[in-house]
């Protein structure tokens, strides 16, 4: 990571301290974690005294199944591997509370003048719906990405001048990014002739995984292996 | 005498001025416009969620389809982010092939935009026009990839492959003549550099055939001029990259300032407007095509010079040659893993932009150690153009409207994503 990310990472601890957690990265990009309640005076502060004037997206993630694979690789000897991929099970979303690292939403920001990006993360917590204010009012560009992360994730951003759908068809139900909803949908739509109009009706079709979800441990990417082979 | 209300008024999502599938509903007080609510989504597939359910290398063919005319430039975006994770070097032939293709995409992009954007405010002729050279980029797709749109060119760790020794030609048939056949082969019979440096000399001449027909046209200024007009603080606020963003008078092109692959060594101007209007716009992006020209120049003349592999040699990214395949039994595994499983990128996440011709299309992905990406974003630069319409065409009078969703060049594959 070059000098100038290095000196603004400093500059931003020393200023915001605790609020902000500094996440390590591989490929020389800075990235914090911050609280969503201090969302907006962070935000407001980075965009006036660190000169990131620019948003250039905004992100929802949904962390439901970071890191599982379908398919174990670890335990070749003892079993053997499976041939194929179990039907994965829907998850249904019933619990009252999402686990506190689920929802996340990201931040691109980018200054013109110093020529330097930025990545801010917001967990939303465990709130049900998840809820994050608004950054509509520091950086007006926010509005449809927002809109988007809405439609797409669910996640509600308070103080959002039109929170509507914005991707999706017009009383479209559910959020479709989210990791419980099935990549297949969960209606499909045809012309009723009887009727004469479109009807839509419970999805027809399998869902199928053509190549399984697989996790190695990879050393050629270890970090220490590659500390080892430079010195 | 009676009230007069406002009305609200439809326009889309079947109209041939709106670029697509879009759909705007109008709030008009006569023929102007009180506020415009843009309705976007009709054309979205979740490419992003079908990413996600797919080996990395499997993905690139639905970059193609986001922003569907300027094709190479989305897999570009998408590809850096692949590599950026794994930490793949590119050869540096296949760093200048790169280059160039996103250069011809760039011209491909601009003459598309110049063609609707004319044809949706009067010009007829510029479609005409723009299309005759249009063809010629496109044959330089097909010969390269085998496609002449959806190309899949561009790969983690290089390009799909070298540079072809021939272009392919006219076929002699009952509608042409032997005189046209000969005329329309002539170009096409040595090398496909030749054939690209044969464009880059006559583009120049055809750039200003279409500015004799535009630049001072009065029918044309008087439809641009003034017309969505955004100031440089605006642009900022609103996440304007790109022209959009030139045209408000910020100089600020990521090839120059945030350059990747070979860019730092082309040398090439960014022109910047200077009112932000739908005129300056125009401007910036007909000099953009001439600087394109410029810097395929420099890319054809350092290919002729040097050769060299355009694939990095890490067999654990990039599948092994046929022939090795063949007779090498650790180039065999190598093939089966990466067409049956792909290869797995490291965890952690990464944004690669590049200037795409829209403007900054950035590729987001987040990896968890798996073959497949975790989350990938798109981030279209069309998508925050479109939600600045309704402050740039407010005040305006219906006919600008067009005037506008021209000048944003906007596409809906990328839109909607």
């Amino acid at each position: 990571m070059s000098d100038r990310y290095e000196t603004l990472a400093a500059r931003i601890d020393e200023r915001f301290g605790e609020q902000v957690t500094r996440v390590e990265s591989t490929c020389g990009e800075l990235t914090f974690e911050i609280d969503k309640d201090d969302l907006i005076e962070i935000a407001s502060a980075i965009r006036c005294d660190f000169g990131f004037e620019m948003l250039m997206d905004v992100c929802g993630v949904d962390y439901l199944t970071y890191g599982s694979d379908e398919w174990m690789t670890q335990d070749a000897t003892t079993s053997g591997f499976s041939r194929g991929v179990e039907r994965e099970p829907v998850i249904l979303d019933e619990s009252e509370q999402f686990p506190e690292r689920r929802f996340a939403v990201v931040y691109h920001l980018l200054s013109l003048q110093q020529n330097i990006r930025l990545r801010l993360r917001v967990f939303t917590g465990i709130d049900n719906p998840p809820v994050v204010r608004s950054v509509v009012d520091v950086w007006n560009g926010a509005n449809w990405f927002e809109r988007e992360a809405f439609d797409l994730y669910g996640v509600l951003f308070e103080g959002h001048p039109d929170l509507r759908r914005i991707l999706t068809d017009y009383g479209f139900i559910g959020h479709p990014f989210r990791k419980d909803f099935p990549l297949i949908g969960n209606v499909e739509v045809s012309y009723d002739v009887e009727k004469g109009r479109v009807a839509y009706q419970p999805v027809s079709i399998e869902p199928r995984t053509l190549v399984p979800r697989v996790i190695r441990e990879d050393n050629r990417y270890s970090a220490d292996l590659k500390d080892n082979a430079d010195g | 005498m009676a009230e007069i209300q406002n009305y609200t008024m439809n326009f889309g999502p079947q109209h041939p001025a709106a670029h697509g599938v879009l759909r705007l509903v109008l709030e008009m007080d006569g023929e102007t416009i009180q506020k415009a609510d843009p309705h976007v989504g009709l054309l979205h597939r979740a490419t992003e969620k079908l990413a996600e359910s797919k080996p990395f290398s499997q993905s690139i063919g639905y970059m193609d389809r986001l922003d569907y005319v300027s094709m190479m430039c989305n897999e570009h975006g998408y590809v850096l982010a692949i590599e950026k994770l794994l930490g793949v070097d590119v050869p540096e032939r296949a760093q200048y092939i790169r280059v160039m293709f996103d250069e011809i995409t760039r011209i491909l992009n601009h003459l598309m935009w110049l063609g609707a954007h004319g044809l949706d405010i009067g010009a007829m002729t510029m479609f005409l026009y723009c299309f005759r050279e249009r063809e010629d980029l496109m044959d330089l797709y097909e010969a390269v990839s085998g496609t002449r749109m959806h190309a899949t060119y561009y790969r983690p760790g290089g390009v799909y492959r070298d540079l072809p020794e021939t272009m392919p030609k006219y076929q002699e048939s009952k509608f042409r003549s032997s005189k046209d056949l000969q005329r329309l082969n002539a170009a096409r019979e040595g090398s496909m550099l030749d054939f690209i440096e044969d464009f880059t000399n006559r583009f120049p001449a055809c750039v200003d055939e279409y500015e004799t027909l535009l630049t001072d046209n009065r029918i044309w200024k008087q439809r641009t001029v003034n017309i969505g007009v955004v100031t440089p603080e605006r642009a900022m606020q609103l996440g304007f990259s790109g022209p959009m963003l030139r045209g408000s008078g910020i100089e600020w092109d990521l090839r120059k300032k945030q350059p990747y692959e070979v860019y730092d060594r082309m040398d090439f101007d960014i022109p910047v407007g200077v009112n932000g209007d739908c005129y300056d716009r125009y401007l910036v992006r007909v000099e953009e095509m001439r600087q394109s020209n410029r810097i395929i120049k420099q890319c054809v003349d350092w290919l002729r010079d040097n050769s060299g592999p355009v694939m990095a040699d890490d067999y654990k990214v990039v599948a092994p040659s046929r022939v090795e395949m063949k007779d090498d039994m650790e180039s065999l595994i190598h093939h089966f893993k990466l067409f049956t499983e792909g290869y797995c990128v490291p965890a952690g996440e990464a944004y690669a932009a590049i200037e795409h011709p829209k403007g900054e299309f950035g590729a987001y992905i987040i990896s968890d150690g798996a073959n497949k990406p975790y989350r990938v974003k798109i981030r279209a630069p069309g998508f925050a153009h479109l939600s600045a319409m309704a402050e740039m065409v407010e005040g305006h009078m219906l006919a600008d409207v067009v005037a506008v969703i021209g000048t944003q060049d906007i596409v809906f594959g990328e839109v909607d994503r």
